[in-house]
């Protein structure tokens, strides 16, 4: 993948060629191209025009925003107002190959109802979510007493969107749970620094990412994945 | 109003605005099997036709709308009803698109319906016009693409009725459509609304007036019936909260209540003068016929019973659109319509604009409304140009 460069476990991610944000650009170098998908809080729709107009997938989007609608529209995108907690629901199963939820688990109602919603709709998930287990969040609500207040966390609890905070060792006590495989997984550090996290050795990240992006794949299924021809 | 007013039979022939006689002047065979013909469609254009043809927008009308989306209207007096929408610079651009909006079948304004004349009895056809369906008015629309050599659509668009025309458009020519906006639509309409309809026709039925739509044969017109449905179906297009703002419990031109049954409060007298000035401009045989072939719409059932079934396959790019506040065509109706298209892997964007004004927004100045159509159809027209 030339969006990786670096040795084995630990990359730095290039600029991505559309500026897209390095977190959406780690999301969208695990996406096959040519592929259904059905990005969850597409925001504004700069991952999904990336995976649409560059990776030719033939994709959707649900955002809960008009705003963000309107400008995923503009941009020639297929994109559903809605919200992932209510209207997953809507689509049939299997309906994709991927669906996508970047930085919008932390903010649903239903955390773990949505992970199987969307595991519904499609045999793989790709999940991005900020590490509230980062050094500098622990070390910040430790010595401040107060929640954590730090780079990729600024935002006021009274204003931020996440109302399920969680670690990387938190969601992957949840993926235990739900029983789901995981496939990839990647911590993202300074904003471009990438690390594969393995079995046995999340404690790393859950220390060192400020966020993490999973591959999530349905429960009791093999690892290897299946594409319906295009 | 005066009396002395032509009634919209009479002025059929002198409308303004171009019409063509439809599929070659042959009779057209109806969704019922009856035969109707030869058809005249009376329609309006905006903006130029270009060298590709691919420039045109297909604007499909309410209930009780008409051909006059844009300029003055030539029996009211008043701007289009769309003047909003469609214009230089605005979300349906004129400098850059050819819009085309017809007079639907069985519409009274210079296409052929219940007020024109029937060939063969040289009167207006009354309650002797078959009874016609909305893929009746689909059909006939095409048939006026084709007579003006137009093959593709890039983009068919309407509110309400209008809308319920824009699906059955998709359904019926896929490969024609590029792209399809139905606002505050259905595709089926729903058993209240179809009540509220009967509630009307029985109004204009009960008229003796009416003459069981031969009204014209005694120099008669049915206006009080009329005007009582026009007002029914106006409380439909507005809501509590609209109708409260604009009213609340005001009097009209008094102080103090007159303990009678004049129009005391201004939402009465507001209702009665839409009900007095839509007499004027419509014929009430047409509505009769417009608002069952509203009823009978049924998507749903046109596909057994699989709404996704009506779009599968198509590769018409859709955006549906509803208000918050409109309880006629709810966004309920809108949302059913987006998950069918889901399920049929269509390609479908879906908004709920934010309003207090109830049916009657789409008509309406919605900033949020303009941007979203106004960012779709650019899109599409820019999607279209980089694909040629």
């Amino acid at each position: 993948m030339s969006l990786l460069s670096g040795s084995r476990g630990r990359f730095v991610l290039g600029h991505n060629e559309y500026g897209l944000r390095p977190d959406l650009a780690l999301v969208a170098s695990m996406v096959e191209p040519g592929t259904r998908l059905l990005d969850v809080g597409c925001g504004d729709g700069a991952l999904l025009e990336y995976l649409v107009k560059v990776k030719g997938c033939d994709g959707r989007g649900m955002e809960i925003s008009q705003a963000g609608v309107n400008a995923c529209v503009a941009r020639g995108l297929s994109v559903v107002q809605g919200d992932a907690d209510r209207h997953l629901v809507d689509y049939p199963d299997d309906s994709f190959d991927y669906v996508l939820l970047s930085q919008t688990l932390q903010a649903v109602r239903s955390p773990r109802e949505v992970l199987l919603q969307m595991l519904r709709l499609a045999d793989t998930t790709i999940v991005s979510f900020l590490n509230y287990g980062h050094w500098a969040a622990r070390w910040s609500m430790v010595t401040r007493g107060r929640m954590p207040h730090t780079r990729a966390l600024s935002t006021p609890w009274f204003e931020t969107p996440n109302i399920h905070p969680c670690t990387v060792k938190d969601f992957m006590d949840l993926t235990r749970i739900l029983k789901l495989g995981t496939g990839r997984a990647y911590g993202l550090a300074k904003e471009r620094e990438v690390t594969t996290i393995t079995h046995g050795f999340e404690g790393q990240a859950n220390l060192f990412a400020e966020q993490a992006v999973f591959e999530l794949l349905r429960p009791q299924q093999p690892k290897g994945k299946k594409r319906r021809p295009a | 109003m005066s009396k002395a007013m032509p009634a919209v039979h009479e002025l059929q022939e002198s409308l303004a605005g171009p019409r063509a006689v439809i599929n070659g002047g042959a009779p057209m065979r109806l969704e019922s099997g009856a035969m109707l013909g030869p058809v005249t469609v009376a329609y309006q254009t905006w903006g130029e036709l270009n060298a590709e043809r691919s420039n045109v927008v297909l604007v499909c009308h309410a209930l009780t709308g008409d051909q006059y989306a844009v300029g003055t209207h030539p029996i009211t007096g008043k701007p289009g009803w769309w003047e909003s929408m469609i214009g230089p610079g605005k979300s349906i651009d004129t400098d850059r698109f050819f819009v085309i909006c017809p007079n639907c079948l069985g519409g009274c304004m210079g296409t052929t319906g219940p007020a024109a004349t029937n060939p063969e009895t040289g009167e207006p056809y009354g309650t002797s016009f078959p009874v016609i369906t909305i893929r009746d008015m689909v059909q006939a629309q095409a048939m006026l693409l084709d007579t003006l050599g137009i093959d593709k659509v890039m983009c068919v668009i309407g509110g309400s009725m209008g809308a319920m025309q824009v699906l059955d458009w998709a359904a019926c020519f896929p490969e024609r459509v590029v792209s399809a906006v139905a606002i505050a639509g259905a595709a089926r309409h729903s058993a209240q609304n179809i009540a509220f309809h009967e509630v009307g026709r029985q109004a204009i039925m009960a008229d003796p007036d009416w003459c069981n739509g031969f009204y014209f044969r005694e120099g008669k017109r049915p206006e009080s019936g009329l005007s009582v449905a026009r007002m029914a179906a106006h409380i439909t297009y507005l809501s509590e909260p609209a109708l409260w703002r604009k009213f609340g419990r005001a009097l009209q031109d008094r102080y103090t209540k007159s303990y009678g049954f004049d129009a005391d409060f201004q939402v009465e007298s507001y209702l009665r003068y839409q009900g007095a000035s839509f007499v004027q401009r419509f014929d009430a045989n047409a509505y009769l016929y417009i608002t069952r072939a509203m009823d009978y719409f049924d998507l749903e059932a046109d596909y057994q019973g699989e709404l996704a079934n009506a779009f599968r396959g198509a590769r018409t790019r859709f955006l549906l659109l509803s208000f918050t506040s409109d309880w006629l065509f709810p966004t309920s109706e809108s949302k059913e319509v987006v998950r069918a298209m889901n399920r049929a892997a269509a390609n479908v964007s879906f908004v709920e604009v934010e309003s207090d004004k109830g049916h009657d927004a789409f008509l309406l100045d919605e900033p949020d409304m303009f941007a979203t159509v106004g960012g779709f159809v650019d899109s599409v027209a820019r999607e279209q140009e980089a694909g040629r």
